[in-house]
């Protein structure tokens, strides 16, 4: 076990509905989460994120497997004997219970004196920001007030992990962006490890220290932001990250041979084969004269979008690519449907995925 | 009047049914009801206003005692039905399907699905055959059985409000240190409380309003408040019971104003 | 399915039942259980000062349909208690189509106001169903009897001389029952028309339909499930009722209700009354299952 591990699942599984009709939520998953960092678990609905994090909770047992939090086995624990806390989705607040009651109930439950509580529930309404509200009704304020409180009643009791379940799913764009700055904030202030859910893998970019991307019950990768980027493991991953071009290729030698028989610089160590090679748009460069490997192309069509415009390119072979260039002060975005042109890729940006 | 341009959820006469429907429903309760303060004996000619018939009904001893009795077997009756009622309700209510479902959601509902007087019949029996056994002929028999027919109503109010209450509250107490038992006691009741109030006061009106099945169970001198009724409507001396109905009459009113206030949703 | 659900599915059901225990025994005892007792005293002999002797018979079940001659022990139809059966169906059907029939309307105009109206009208509907029938019956009584509201008026402005008698006839038995249970047909139609997409009339209307014809093959067969529900809950206590023509109708005009009580008062053969009870239970039953089938085949509208 790594030292550093706060919590370690060890091939857990976890199966839902009866013996006719099984469905494997989680298929003998295993992650280590270190201590203080921002963990995101990242997938499609129905991937199994939200159900390792019930796992992690208590609000689910596993089938097989084990959760270990700093090393203790907790699998079979219930919720109340962990010390864990989440923020739901919708936020769960108790609707006859003010801010302030809602934030030291967990405290109140854990049996601490009122004087202590009553501190701690201060210093946490300082930390959320909602001195003001502290003895307003939760159905008194506003969607974004009730995310804080939810954050504050799950940080009140100094859990060793927190575990956030989609959080800012139902607040608008704006908000969202707000909120995922204030939580990276916050995880800094507190030294707490958040283990974040989401489906939005800008979310998940923007704020963790490591991403795991998971789909069908199965972990793909785990790595930075910037790894899961750029060093896609598989397909999937690549597709889910971001906007990518699939490109169909042979290698032979080391050089990748596409099917129009322009060929393509790829990193070393990899077999001969067919292959599945992986260009973000961004990194797909348009030029109107020939250099040297450039591939021969049409202007299918082309997409303004504001900051950038998606180019939609189809090269000699048939095969489709988009790239995407940035704008001008002009707006003016460059080549316009039918033109031919040359394509080439930014170096080192193409990726080789097994096929 | 005229029609003002076409509405399509119009339909012709449907207005007029339903306006007739309304004063037709209201009507005779509304002449009972002016009647009651009837200065003269009649029921149809007014002599004036007067409350002579509330303050004779108020001296009348029978008057008195069935109303105590009634409220008597009501109060016990609705905090019996409530209680098992309630925990039925958290038995039954948001769980995982399980052998006997079926079963027990008819048990609780047979009162509603059984007619009356069949029930009264089978308690008739029944309870003739314990009163020879064991020679006790107090209330305990009507407490029972307005016990158990008013179950279904207690049940109703408080499972919809359980089925409409949000489990993540109490996935979310769990999860911050609750026990089950702190968990129930501090989130899951007092979300419910209202249900229970709601169920409550609906086995109270129920078990005011029976007639039928008191009638059979009762011993001897038992007499409720509808009893009583039944057996003065019969004699044709009235006036009384139109005082006395008016009173039960804004009871009822009171308490389903307060149970809709409680279940209505907030929009 | 692991072990880990198993077991978790085997605790879930015996807390389910746990829990429901104590309203389960009260029910048996003073509900469910009592109506096992009439099943059996219907096969006993009746006693001769009421309740019964034990000895096995049919006696009182036959008793149901025909009745024996004292004299020449022929057994001949019993005419009183058919006359009896068929008062109490006929004013039942048509106490459910006359609620339906004003009842419809009624439900329709609530459905079709302003939501601030609709719940004011609603509860309007709701008050009379938790008044006390005894009651509402009773104020049906003092309009209608001869010295009533209605013959009072009709006299006073010189439109008959004599009364005319309604009460105690089966028309004001059916009347009180008109009554007393139009909102158990309002409430369920109304549940049904709620929930009916009034855009559905656009589209009718869009296609040609007239007025009655976008009634007739477009609402009625969409609101059918309210249309059931709503005849069934009205059928059901009018066909089991006592107090509306103990009031209403007097000592002749008996329904199976008044007539079931005969037997155990004046009457004294406990074990026909007993066989009649369970007769009224099984019709009852017959009822809702054929309301649980078409409602099954008919979910699908709602």
């Amino acid at each position: 076990m790594s030292a550093d591990a706060i919590i370690e699942a060890k091939s857990v599984t976890k199966t839902f509905g009866g013996p006719a009709e099984p469905v494997v939520a989680l298929d003998h998953v295993s992650a280590a989460i270190l201590r203080n960092e921002f963990f995101t678990l990242l997938g499609p609905s129905g991937c199994g994120k939200t159900t390792l994090l019930r796992l992690i909770a208590g609000f689910e047992m596993p089938d097989s497997g084990e959760i270990r939090l700093d090393g203790e086995e907790i699998g079979h624990l219930p919720p109340n004997k962990r010390p864990v806390n989440t923020v739901f989705q919708s936020y769960a607040l108790f609707p006859h219970m003010t801010v302030r009651e809602n934030i030291g109930f967990g405290l109140l439950m854990q049996g601490r004196a009122q004087t202590e509580i009553r501190e701690i529930v201060d210093r946490m309404l300082e930390l959320v920001r909602m001195v003001e509200m502290a003895e307003r009704k939760t159905d008194q304020i506003s969607g974004g007030q009730q995310q804080r409180v939810a954050l504050a009643r799950a940080l009140a009791p100094q859990p060793k992990v927190l575990l956030l379940d989609e959080p800012l799913s139902a607040l608008d764009y704006k908000l969202r962006k707000e909120m995922q700055i204030e939580l990276k904030r916050l995880q800094h202030e507190t030294g707490i490890t958040f283990v974040f859910v989401t489906h939005d893998q800008e979310e998940a970019l923007t704020m963790s220290d490591r991403i795991a991307v998971m789909s069908n019950g199965k972990i793909n990768q785990i790595g930075s932001p910037r790894e899961i980027y750029t060093h896609p493991v598989n397909r999937f991953v690549a597709d889910f990250i971001g906007e990518t071009n699939f490109i169909e290729a042979q290698l032979e030698k080391g050089v990748a041979r596409l099917a129009g028989g322009a060929r393509v610089a790829i990193e070393t160590g990899h077999a001969d084969g067919a292959v599945t090679l992986a260009v973000r748009p961004e990194h797909v460069r348009i030029a109107t004269q020939g250099a040297q490997g450039a591939i021969p192309a049409t202007v299918a069509d082309s997409v303004y979008f504001g900051t950038d415009s998606h180019v939609y390119l189809a090269l000699d072979d048939g095969t489709e690519v988009v790239a995407r260039l940035g704008t001008d002060a002009s707006g003016h975005s460059g080549p316009e449907a039918g033109d031919k042109v040359f394509v080439d890729f930014a170096p080192g940006s193409v990726q080789v995925l097994e096929a | 009047m005229a029609e003002r341009g076409f509405s399509v959820s119009r339909l012709p006469g449907f207005s007029t049914v339903a306006v007739m429907v309304f004063v037709a429903l209201y009507l005779p309760i509304a002449m009972l009801v002016v009647f009651s303060f009837n200065s003269g004996t009649s029921v149809a000619i007014w002599e004036g206003v007067s409350l002579r018939w509330y303050v004779s009904a108020w001296a009348n001893e029978q008057v008195k005692e069935a109303t105590f009795r009634s409220l008597i077997i009501a109060s016990a009756a609705s905090i019996v039905a409530t209680t098992v009622a309630t925990m039925a309700a958290l038995g039954t209510t948001r769980r995982k399907a399980f052998k006997g479902q079926t079963l027990i959601y008819v048990m609780i509902n047979q009162p509603l699905m059984v007619p009356e007087i069949v029930t009264a019949v089978a308690l008739l029996i029944f309870f003739a055959t314990i009163k020879v056994a064991t020679g006790y002929q107090g209330l305990g028999y009507l407490i029972a059985a307005h016990s158990a027919f008013c179950i279904p109503f207690a049940y109703l109010p408080i499972r919809a409000r359980l089925e409409g209450m949000d489990y993540t509250l109490e996935t979310a107490a769990a999860d911050l240190y609750a026990t089950p038992w702190q968990t129930f006691r501090r989130v899951t009741l007092p979300l419910l409380m209202p249900g229970v109030i709601a169920g409550m006061m609906l086995s109270f009106v129920t078990s005011l309003d029976d007639v039928v099945i008191t009638l059979f169970v009762k011993s001897a001198g038992q007499d409720t408040l509808p009893t009583y009724m039944l057996a003065q409507i019969r004699r044709s001396v009235t006036s009384e019971v139109n005082a006395i109905s008016t009173v039960l009459l804004g009871l009822t009113v009171v308490m389903l104003t307060v149970f809709f206030l409680l279940t209505r949703k907030k929009d | 399915m692991s072990e880990v659900q198993k077991q978790a599915d085997r605790k879930n059901a015996r807390n389910a039942w746990a829990l429901s225990a104590p309203a389960l025994l009260v029910l048996t005892v003073a509900a469910v259980g009592p109506l096992l007792i009439i099943l059996i005293y219907s096969f006993l002999l009746p006693g001769k000062y009421g309740n019964v002797e034990w000895g096995f018979s049919f006696d009182a079940w036959r008793g149901i349909l025909v009745s024996k001659d004292i004299f020449d022990g022929t057994y001949k139809l019993a005419d009183a208690h058919l006359t009896i059966f068929w008062r109490s169906v006929k004013l039942s059907l048509l106490t459910t189509v006359f609620t339906f029939v004003v009842g419809f309307p009624t439900a329709w105009f609530i459905a079709t106001r302003p939501p601030r109206w609709r719940a004011a009208l609603l509860f309007l509907i709701t008050i009379p169903f938790w008044t006390n029938l005894l009651i509402r019956t009773f104020a049906i009584n003092q309009i209608i009897r001869n010295e009533g509201l209605f013959n009072t008026a009709m006299i006073q402005l010189g439109l008959i001389d004599q009364p005319i008698v309604i009460i105690y006839t089966d028309f004001a038995v059916f009347l009180g029952m008109t009554y007393v249970y139009l909102p158990l047909m309002v409430l369920p139609l109304f549940a049904a028309i709620d929930r009916f997409d009034m855009r559905l009339l656009e589209a009718g209307y869009d296609l040609y339909a007239s007025r009655m014809q976008v009634l007739r093959r477009i609402i009625v067969p969409i609101v059918k499930p309210g249309i059931i529900a709503g005849s069934i809950l009205v059928f059901i206590p009018s066909l089991g009722a006592y107090v509306t023509p103990r009031i209403l109708g007097g000592g002749r005009n008996m329904m199976i209700g008044n007539f079931i009580e005969l037997q155990f008062g004046a009457g004294r053969n406990w074990p026909l009354g007993a066989a009649l009870s369970m007769t009224l239970l099984i019709i009852v039953m017959v009822a809702l299952l054929v309301y649980v089938r078409f409602a099954n085949r008919d979910g699908g509208h709602g």
